[in-house]
């Protein structure tokens, strides 16, 4: 394990347990009942450990289930693990469009089967100053583009969440964004070996809060960029509108999103973020600590303009 | 319904009963993944309640002629001070942990930052100022004067409401349309009252 200061940050239960302390804080820990995520079913054959995993310690399942931002079911990071269970999955058709050799339509069941699933364990840093260390489970969207073929006007993929009205109380409420939800990335970022495509985390099938079943997962950019529930992966030749890019004319969240500490949100700075379970704010590095896989493909451009 | 001798500390009691939940949660470790932040959350949003109930005392005695909304208007206002202050703690304390130079960073450079410490600082005074000892001591006009403030606190706290938020929400705009309500009674009343001769 990395030897991070981590006698300096003390840990979530402590800092509660500290509090507690005391014959009613014995009592109430007591009665403290773990609250029960939903776990998916288990994946099979799960290739383990890759190069690109972190060592630091992965927040807990219950916490990776329990606060998601998730528009489509509500604002609050609490609505998706509340409301996501009425998402239908089953059956869950990807439309793949656009500037490759054969578009078509793929069903979820199909497309899980072409390419071997791998654990990634990676930092997830939301655009709100918090993060965490996710154990996803999926393949690179690379080996899929490869499947693809894109054509030589392929320059960017889009992608889109799916839309159940009927299920989705964020949809027909007031949230503030459009949908469908919007996301896209450059064709080299998009075949950036980081960027995955997770079916899973913790070894078992996602839960509908985190993106079932498919999910983007680009650990070097905010966490909005990791769109889920994808029905729609479309290549073109011009960079697509995207959700956040959009909203309030383009001026607080970019195409790119690039986890940068020096550049900050317009109402609130981007230096520091606390790690989920973590008492004391850490430092956000650049990329997310991804730098040495990412940065190339920045190379001369202003990271202050495309933010 | 409550005698009119018991509303005020029945009020004072119920006040209170954010503040239990919110501590029952914390000792049963049920403030979900991002602890700090859900209580740093919910002691402004019950600052900002108490502080628009407070507001809403007045409006209520004009439109519907009671009286006793205004027992509870100091009370209200009273408790918006005493759950900022317990927000700000938190903010400082457990958020920031004392690290003076990023909280100074913080107010100067975040601007939904800079308006919750204004609003922090407007009500201040009003918390001060809320006793009857210093509504003579200011006399009655001035006094009323000053805490019209509270209008322009619960404007500036409403803001800083709004602006955590990456976008409008249902929540905010509930909020946010009361509080125009409650400033559009007012006006009312007050264009209405200019019109009548007699009183100045
Ligand atoms: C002293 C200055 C203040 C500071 C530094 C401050 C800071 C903060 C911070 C850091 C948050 C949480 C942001 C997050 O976790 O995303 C917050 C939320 C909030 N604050 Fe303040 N605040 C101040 C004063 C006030 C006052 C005076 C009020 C109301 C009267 C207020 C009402 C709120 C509300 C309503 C929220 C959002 C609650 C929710 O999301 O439900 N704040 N404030």
């Amino acid at each position: 394990m990395k030897i991070t200061p981590k006698d300096l940050y003390l840990q979530r239960r402590r800092f509660l347990q500290l509090g507690a302390a005391g014959a009613v804080g014995l009592l109430a820990r007591g009665a403290a009942a773990a609250k029960g995520a939903v776990h998916g079913e288990k994946l099979a054959g799960v290739k383990p450990m890759s190069k690109f995993d972190t060592t630091e310690k992965k927040t807990p399942f219950e916490d990776i289930t329990s606060y998601n931002n998730f528009y489509e079911f509500g604002t609050d990071k609490e609505d998706p693990a509340a409301n996501a269970h009425k998402l239908v999955t089953k059956p869950w058709v990807i439309s793949v469009e656009g500037e490759v050799k054969k578009p078509r339509k793929y069903d979820f069941d199909e497309l899980v089967k072409m390419f071997p699933i791998e654990e990634r364990v990676y930092r997830m840093r939301c655009v709100e100053a918090w993060s965490m260390v996710i154990p996803w489970d999926g393949f690179p969207l690379a080996d899929l583009i490869r499947k693809l073929e894109p054509t030589s006007r392929a320059k960017y993929v889009a992608f889109e969440t799916v839309v159940q009205p009927e299920n989705m109380p964020g949809v027909k409420g007031f949230s503030g964004i459009g949908f469908p939800y919007l996301e896209g990335l450059r064709l080299d970022e998009a075949m950036n070996p980081l960027t995955l495509l997770a079916t899973g985390l913790y070894g078992e099938a996602l839960p509908k809060q985190d993106g079932a079943p498919l999910r983007l997962v680009t650990p070097w950019k905010y966490g909005f960029k990791g769109i889920k529930s994808i029905v729609k992966i479309k290549f073109q030749e011009t960079q697509p509108a995207t959700t956040w890019s959009q909203y309030g004319g383009g001026t607080e969240y970019g195409f790119y999103a690039n986890v940068n500490p020096d550049v900050d949100h317009p109402r609130w700075s981007q230096g520091r973020e606390r790690r989920i379970g973590e008492f004391l704010k850490r430092k956000t590095l650049p990329f997310n600590g991804y730098g040495d896989q990412v940065a190339s493909m920045y190379a001369g451009m202003d990271l202050k303009k495309f933010f | 319904m409550v005698s009119r001798k018991a509303l005020v500390p029945a009020a004072f009691v119920a006040c209170l009963l954010p503040l239990a939940w919110l501590g029952g949660r914390y000792l049963r470790d049920d403030l979900g993944a991002n602890p700090i932040s859900e209580l740093e959350n919910r002691l402004g949003f019950y600052a900002l309640s108490m502080l628009l109930l407070s507001l809403a005392c007045t409006p209520a005695q004009l439109v519907f002629k009671w009286k006793w909304p205004l027992l509870l208007r100091k009370l209200f206002g009273d408790y918006a001070f005493f759950y900022a202050c317990l927000h700000l703690s938190t903010y400082v304390g457990i958020d920031q942990f004392f690290d003076w130079r990023e909280i100074g960073k913080d107010v100067v450079k975040r601007k939904f930052i800079t308006v919750g410490m204004a609003t922090w600082v407007l009500l201040l005074p009003l918390a001060v100022t809320s006793t009857q000892g210093w509504q003579k001591r200011l006399g009655f006009r001035k006094w009323k004067r000053l805490h019209r403030l509270t209008y322009v606190a619960g404007v500036t706290a409403l803001v800083h409401f709004i602006w955590r938020f990456k976008t409008l929400n249902t929540q905010t705009s509930i909020y946010a349309s009361i509080l125009v309500l409650l400033l559009t009674v007012r006006i009312v009343f007050w264009l209405r009252r200019r019109k009548e001769p007699n009183r100045k």
